[in-house]
C-alpha cells in the first residue's frame, strides 16, 4: 500500500481568499491497496470521494482524509476548499460526492437544488466555538454579548467604558464574504434576533485573513478581534463571554460548547445528496467515530460525540 | 530585387502599425468590457443608492463614497510622498552623483521596483504600521498612511528610473551652455534640465501615481480596509478602504451576474475613468506648454 499525497500549499502564510480557492488545499490523496513492492493494481480500482467547501473545515476535513486513507486504502479523497457556498454549489451541480459547509444550507440553494432533483441531507460533523480575543496586555478579560455588540457597533469606543483602561477601541473583523463575519454578525451584533439590523460600525477593519487578524491583536494592545477557537494562538487572551448581564462568565472550550453554556458557537456540516449509500455512507460513519473526533479535538475545533 | 525590399518594408511597417494600433484596440475593449459588466449596477442600484456612505454589500449598501474619498486619500499621500522623493532621487543620480555611484544606484533602484508588493506588505504589517501606531500614538497602525508610505516606496523606483532616463536624455549643451552663461549648477538643473526634461519627468510622475492608484496588495494588507468617508482633516491618520482593495477582497466570492458583482465592476469602471482623467490632464498641461515655450522661441 502507498499514498501519494500531492499537498499544494499556498508559499505564503498570508493567505488570501481567492488564492486560498486554488491554492490552500489541493490535496490529492491516491491510495492503492498494493502490498508493497507489487504494482498498483488495476483490478482493484478504488472508490473516490469528492469532499469540497467550507475553508473554515478544509484542514479538518484533509485529516480526516489523511487518516481515513490509511484506515480504508480502498477509498481515494480529494479534498478542496472554496469557500461554503462554493461546496453547496458543487453538489447541486453534482460534481462533488460531500460539501462541507461552516453554515447551514440556504433557502435559496435549497430550492436549486429541489429543482435540480437533488434532496441535500445534512451532517453535523464537528463543532466550532467563535472566541473573542484581545492583546494580553488588555486587563478586560469578560464582556456581555450586549457589550460586544455595542463595541462592535460602535456604541462602546473607548475601553474604559468596558471596565479597562482609557484606550480607543479598535474593532477588528473578517472580511464580509466570510463565513465567520455573517455568523458573528447575526449572533453576536444582532444577538440572534433576526429583526434586528444593526451593523458593524464602518470604523471596524476588515482584515482579509485570520493571520491578520491575530498579527493586529499580538502588536495593539487597543485591539479586539474574533476568529474559530481553533486558530487562536496561546498567545493571546481570550474573552468570557456571557448571554446576559449578571449570567456567569464562561471560556469557550469543547466542555462549554457541547453543554451549550459558551454562547457564540456553531456546527459545522457536511451535506450529501440525498442519503449517502457505499463508501461516502461509511465515510460518514467513521467521521463519528472515536478516532475521528479525536481529529477535530486535536485542530481545536469541538467534537461532537 | 528593390521589389521584395518594398515587399518586406509593407509587411514591417504594417506589423508595426498593427502593434501600434493593438494598444489603443485593447484599451478599448477593456473599456467596453467593463461598461457590459458595470452599467447594468447602475439599473439595479439607484445612483442616489451608489452616492451614500454605507458600504456594506452582504446587506444591500452599495454607497462607493467612502471607497472613492479612501483610494484618493492613499494615493494622494503616496503622490506626496513618491514625487518629492522620486524626482530629487533622479536629479541626484543624473545630474549630481559621480559616474561611479551613479552605475551603482540606478541598478540598485531598479531592483528596488522589482521587489514584489506582497513583501512590502509584509514589511507593512510587522514593521511599518506598529512603529507608526506607537511614534503618532495612534489607535491602530493600520491606516491610509501606512498604505501611502508603503505605496510611495512602490511608486518611487518607476518615477526615478523613467525620470532619470529623461533627464540623461537632455543635450550636454544644454548643460554647457547654462553653466557658461555662469548659472549655478542648480540653476542649471532647476530652470534649464528640468523644464528641457518636462514631459518625460511627467510621464514618469504619471506612471508612478499609475502604479500606486492601482496597486492592490500592499494596500489591502496595510490600509485596514474600514469603509469610513475619508473627508476628516485626519483621514490620513485613520483607517481607509481602497476601491482596488474592495475588488479584490470581494471578487472571489461574489455570485457572477449578482448586483454585488456589478457594482463591483461599476467601481472598477470608475477607476479606470480617475485615471484616465489624470492621464488627460497631464498631458495636457505638458501640451499647452510646449506649446508656448514653442511660440517664443519662434
Amino acid at each position: 500500500m502507498f499514498i501519494l499525497v500531492w499537498l499544494v500549499l499556498s508559499a505564503i502564510i498570508w493567505r488570501m481568499k481567492r488564492a486560498a480557492i486554488c491554492l490552500l488545499a489541493i490535496v490529492f490523496l491516491v491510495s492503492c491497496s498494493s502490498p508493497a513492492g507489487q504494482p498498483v493494481s488495476s483490478t482493484q480500482p478504488g472508490v473516490i470521494i469528492q469532499n469540497k467547501g467550507s475553508d473554515t473545515m478544509v484542514n479538518l476535513a484533509l485529516a480526516w482524509a489523511e487518516r481515513y486513507q490509511q484506515v480504508n486504502p480502498q477509498v481515494n479523497l480529494s479534498v478542496t476548499g472554496g469557500g461554503s457556498g462554493t461546496g453547496i454549489a458543487a453538489l447541486i451541480n453534482g460534481t462533488v460526492d460531500i460539501a462541507n459547509a461552516s453554515r447551514q444550507i440556504k433557502p435559496e440553494e435549497l430550492d436549486e437544488a429541489k429543482t435540480k432533483g437533488i434532496d441535500p441531507v445534512e451532517h453535523v460533523v464537528a463543532r466550532d466555538a467563535i472566541a473573542v480575543i484581545v492583546n494580553p496586555e488588555n486587563p478586560v478579560s469578560q464582556l456581555t454579548l450586549q457589550q460586544i455588540s455595542d463595541i462592535y457597533s460602535g456604541k462602546i469606543t473607548n475601553w474604559k467604558e468596558a471596565g479597562g483602561q482609557d484606550r480607543p477601541i479598535v474593532c477588528l473583523s473578517r472580511e464580509t464574504n466570510s463565513g465567520t463575519h455573517v455568523y458573528f454578525l447575526e449572533t453576536v451584533l444582532r444577538l440572534g434576533d433576526k429583526k434586528n439590523k444593526t451593523l458593524f460600525s464602518t470604523e471596524t477593519l476588515l482584515l482579509p485573513s485570520s493571520e491578520g487578524i491575530i498579527n493586529e491583536i499580538r502588536l495593539n494592545p487597543n485591539a479586539i478581534g474574533y476568529d474559530g477557537l481553533g486558530y487562536v494562538p496561546k498567545d493571546l487572551k481570550v474573552i468570557a463571554i456571557s448571554k446576559k448581564a449578571g449570567e456567569s462568565y464562561i471560556l469557550p472550550s469543547i466542555t462549554t460548547v457541547n453543554d451549550n453554556t459558551y454562547p457564540i458557537a456553531r456546527d459545522l456540516y457536511m451535506y450529501t445528496a440525498g442519503q449517502p449509500q457505499g463508501a461516502v455512507a461509511a465515510y460518514l460513519e467513521w467521521i463519528l467515530s472515536k478516532d475521528a473526533q479525536d481529529i477535530v479535538a486535536q485542530l481545536g475545533f469541538v467534537p461532537v460525540k | 530585387m528593390e521589389k521584395s525590399l518594398n515587399w518586406r518594408e509593407y509587411v514591417i511597417t504594417r506589423l508595426i502599425k498593427a502593434s501600434g494600433y493593438s494598444a489603443i484596440l485593447f484599451v478599448a475593449l477593456i473599456f467596453l468590457f467593463l461598461l457590459k459588466e458595470g452599467l447594468p449596477a447602475l439599473g439595479e442600484v439607484s445612483l442616489s443608492k451608489l452616492l451614500t456612505t454605507r458600504w456594506y454589500p452582504i446587506e444591500n449598501y452599495f454607497g462607493i463614497l467612502p471607497l472613492i474619498t479612501g483610494t484618493l486619500v492613499v494615493t494622494l499621500g503616496a503622490a506626496l510622498i513618491a514625487i518629492p522623493f522620486g524626482l530629487g532621487a533622479a536629479i541626484f543620480i543624473a545630474e549630481v552623483a559621480p559616474r561611479w555611484l551613479r552605475e551603482l544606484l540606478k541598478p540598485l533602484v531598479e531592483l528596488l521596483g522589482g521587489l514584489p508588493s506582497v513583501v512590502l506588505g509584509f514589511l507593512g504589517i510587522l514593521v511599518l504600521s506598529p512603529s507608526l501606531r506607537l511614534l503618532l500614538n495612534l489607535p491602530t497602525g493600520l491606516t491610509a498612511l501606512a498604505g501611502s508610505l508603503l505605496l510611495g516606496a512602490i511608486a518611487i523606483p518607476t518615477i526615478v528610473s523613467i525620470a532619470e532616463d529623461a533627464l540623461d536624455a537632455v543635450p550636454k549643451s544644454y548643460r554647457e551652455g547654462a553653466l557658461a552663461i555662469g548659472a549655478t549648477a542648480w540653476q542649471t538643473i532647476w530652470r534649464v534640465i528640468l523644464p528641457a526634461a518636462r514631459s518625460g519627468v511627467l510621464t514618469a510622475v504619471m506612471l508612478g501615481i499609475g502604479r500606486a492608484l492601482g496597486e492592490t496588495m500592499a494596500v489591502m494588507m496595510v490600509t485596514g480596509n474600514a469603509p469610513v468617508m475619508a473627508t476628516r482633516w485626519n483621514s490620513l491618520f485613520m483607517p481607509a478602504r481602497t476601491m482596488t482593495a474592495t475588488i479584490a477582497a470581494e471578487m472571489g466570492e461574489v455570485a457572477n451576474g449578482s448586483v454585488h458583482y456589478h457594482v463591483l465592476f461599476l467601481i472598477g469602471l470608475v477607476l479606470f475613468l480617475i485615471s484616465l482623467a489624470v492621464n488627460v490632464t497631464a498631458s495636457t498641461v505638458v501640451f499647452r506648454q510646449k506649446k508656448r515655450a514653442e511660440r517664443i522661441l519662434s
